[in-house]
């Protein structure tokens, strides 16, 4: 983690993730049939893509390690809490959406993501998460009629 | 034809448009695209696309002319949300108006920023309706000349207009391109039309279709945007009071922002005409070419108005122009362009220069609802400014759980399947990823749009010519399109070099303070 924290290391990690992308996408699109050049197989636009993106990663990297940079990366820190409230709350509502129906979906949703944030008090992720559950009642089931069960159980 | 035939042509067809446009129905959907964009475009971090893909899959269903109108009112609706937020609270909640904080929010600490907003208002709408004459004359004259096109300068036309996207965007060239072909790859997700073979879809069922544009978007620009934020959104809170007689700037105002305003206008019609350059770019180099030119340059970031009203101008001309190439040629300027572009596949319209002619109503409406729009933004804002200055004022602690909220619902929406609100979350977390590592994001959406049509038009254009690639140099369009892409990465290798020779140079001589070799642009 640490080559991380500057523009070169960054950029290092930036060429080979983009190279490493564009190898599983040329290894799985040859997978597909390539065909000839007159008569493309379904394979090969994206091989030729993967093979596109490995270059421009290495590119990336070798550039990388020719540049000179200026001044000090701004090292932000990392924000656990944020990330998982916020990944968490997508996860509930796919989870709650499917096993528990619309309205605790929301809920879990607002609530838990709103929790990410440090200045937000419990009790007020609470009356968000609320409030949240008005508005889906009212505008989504209501209004849209969205073909989305206010309450299910054990995933219809 | 004679000129005098298509002035004529034109006139009736604009008039047709406006009967389209001012419809009962249509005129409602326009209206509350229009509101509901501003509104949005008001939010701390939200900007036109997070405004324009939550309320896309509400037109899935809707007839494409009032969908379109809507999702257009949406569009320029934000952006003007988006100068409120700047000039008022110094908050660039749209990239392109980054520039306007610059002098927009001294005026307002000097209590002009009333005065600011009023200048805007008038800028953007001398700016929009220029743009819509550009288009109104333009389009047909384009039209003409793309019906000479067959695949292969459709496909030569397009790595144009994707290079041009992923160069010109911000930071790296490189990335820039590394993001174009992953935006490509994921638009090779799903089944191939030719063979159809399923491809990349990981053994996912719901892969077997394409990759849902909406959660695309919304991953990439929202969710991952959020991510990028939590906690670390700084908030400068502070009491500005707009009321409705503060918005008439003075006439010393008006006289000094007018010439800006018309300089403005040419350049964001000049970059409207370019595919690929983004909005930023374009409002940066208003914003510099207006200081360059000053008589007192020093003026400038403390609340010069010129300032204010040549970036607003070029932004609105130049959104309005971006319009030409996205319907005439089916290919998009910018990302939002690509997403309304999206937006129109989905309805199973086809863009390109059979668009005008089949889908008459939709396209002279929807350059009618331009006028409509930009007149009910202006009636909307005077009475609604106090509005907008308390919405300002929502905390983004309570913000983004909400637009999470509408963001998962809208997703699941598109094909009532929670599925898609996982494609939320993988490219949420990818482009967090992309972010931290200094990608530019934006290039992904343009890739994705183009990436089947680059695909089927590169098959056939190869198919035709027997596998002969130099088919591409060989046709003369094809070759024009094919030869500025090489000028292009020629002149990235040029600065590229010329940079990085600059700055060794500097260092041998010591002395010399090092001039940065890129201005990097906050966001595109």
């Amino acid at each position: 983690m640490r080559a991380l924290k500057s523009k070169r290391g960054r950029d290092y990690a930036g060429g080979m993730l983009m190279a490493a992308i564009g190898l599983a996408a040329a290894f799985q699109g040859s997978s597909y049939q390539l065909g000839t050049l007159e008569r493309m197989g379904p394979g090969f636009f994206p091989t030729a893509l993967g093979v596109i993106l490995t270059a421009v990663g290495v590119a990336i990297a070798v550039t990388a390690r020719f540049a000179r940079y200026e001044g000090e990366l701004e090292v932000l820190a990392p924000e656990w809490r944020g990330w998982a409230c916020i990944i968490g709350a997508l996860v509930a509502f796919v989870v709650l959406g499917k096993y528990g129906g619309l309205l605790p979906a929301t809920f879990a949703i607002v609530f838990i993501s709103a929790l990410g944030d440090r200045q937000n008090t419990f009790l007020g992720a609470m009356v968000l998460g609320l409030a949240a559950v008005a508005v889906a009642i009212v505008v989504f089931w209501w209004a849209l009629q969205l073909q989305f069960p206010l309450f299910q159980w054990g995933g219809g | 034809m004679g000129r005098g035939l298509i002035v004529h042509q034109a006139l009736t067809d604009l008039w047709y448009g406006f009967g389209v446009a001012l419809e009962p129905h249509n005129l409602m959907w326009s209206f509350f695209g229009v509101l509901v964009g501003n509104l949005i475009g008001v939010l701390p971090g939200m900007g036109a696309l997070s405004a324009i893909s939550m309320l896309l899959p509400i037109t899935y269903t809707m007839h494409p002319v009032p969908a379109f109108l809507m999702l257009a009112g949406i569009f320029y609706g934000s952006m003007y949300g988006g100068a409120i937020g700047a000039i008022l609270l110094n908050l660039p909640s749209h990239p392109p108006h980054a520039v306007t904080c610059l002098d927009g929010y001294p005026m307002t600490r000097a209590g002009r920023g009333g005065a600011a907003l009023g200048v805007t208002m008038i800028a953007s709408f001398f700016a929009a309706s220029f743009g819509i004459t550009v288009m109104i004359f333009a389009s047909p004259l384009l039209v003409n000349a793309a019906l000479k096109f067959g695949p292969t300068e459709i496909c030569s036309i397009m790595l144009l207009g994707l290079l041009a996207g992923g160069t010109m965007a911000r930071g790296s060239p490189l990335k820039g391109i590394a993001m174009t072909v992953i935006g490509l790859l994921i638009g090779t997700v799903g089944t191939d039309v030719n063979s159809g073979v399923i491809r990349f879809s990981f053994g996912f069922p719901e892969l077997t279709d394409r990759v849902e544009l909406v959660a695309l978007a919304l991953g990439m620009f929202g969710a991952a945007d959020f991510l990028r934020s939590v906690n670390r959104m700084k908030f400068i809170g502070n009491e500005t009071k707009v009321r409705l007689r503060d918005m008439r700037p003075s006439r010393a105002e008006l006289k000094q922002s007018f010439f800006p305003m018309v300089r403005g206008t040419l350049i964001g019609t000049l970059f409207g005409a370019m595919p690929g350059t983004g909005p930023t770019i374009t409002t940066f180099i208003a914003y510099a070419f207006e200081r360059k030119i000053s008589k007192t340059p020093e003026r400038f970031g403390h609340g010069a108005i010129e300032g204010v009203a040549s970036p607003e101008a070029a932004s609105h001309s130049k959104t309005q122009v971006d319009f030409i190439p996205t319907m005439s040629l089916g290919i998009p300027g910018d990302p939002v362009m690509a997403l309304l572009l999206g937006a129109l596949m989905v309805q199973g319209i086809a863009p390109g220069p059979q668009l005008i002619t089949e889908h008459a109503d939709l396209f002279w409406g929807l350059i009618a609802s331009f006028w409509v729009g930009n007149v009910l933004l202006l009636i909307l804002n005077v009475p609604l400014i106090g509005v907008w200055v308390k919405v300002l004022r929502v905390p983004y602690r309570m913000m983004f759980p909400c637009a999470l909220f509408f963001i998962a619902v809208g997703v699941y929406s598109t094909n009532n399947s929670l599925f898609e609100v996982n494609e939320v979350l993988v490219f949420g977390i990818a482009g967090a990823i992309f972010m931290a590592l200094e990608f530019p994001v934006a290039p992904v959406l343009l890739g994705y749009v183009l990436g089947p049509l680059v695909e089927e038009n590169f098959r056939r254009a190869l198919l035709l010519s027997r596998g002969n690639m130099g088919v591409f140099l060989e046709r003369p369009i094809s070759l024009t399109f094919v030869s500025l892409c090489a000028l292009l990465i020629a002149l990235q290798v040029f600065f590229a070099v010329r940079a990085a020779w600059a700055k060794r140079h500097a260092r041998r001589t010591l002395a010399y303070p090092g001039t940065p070799a890129r201005v990097t642009l906050p966001g595109d």
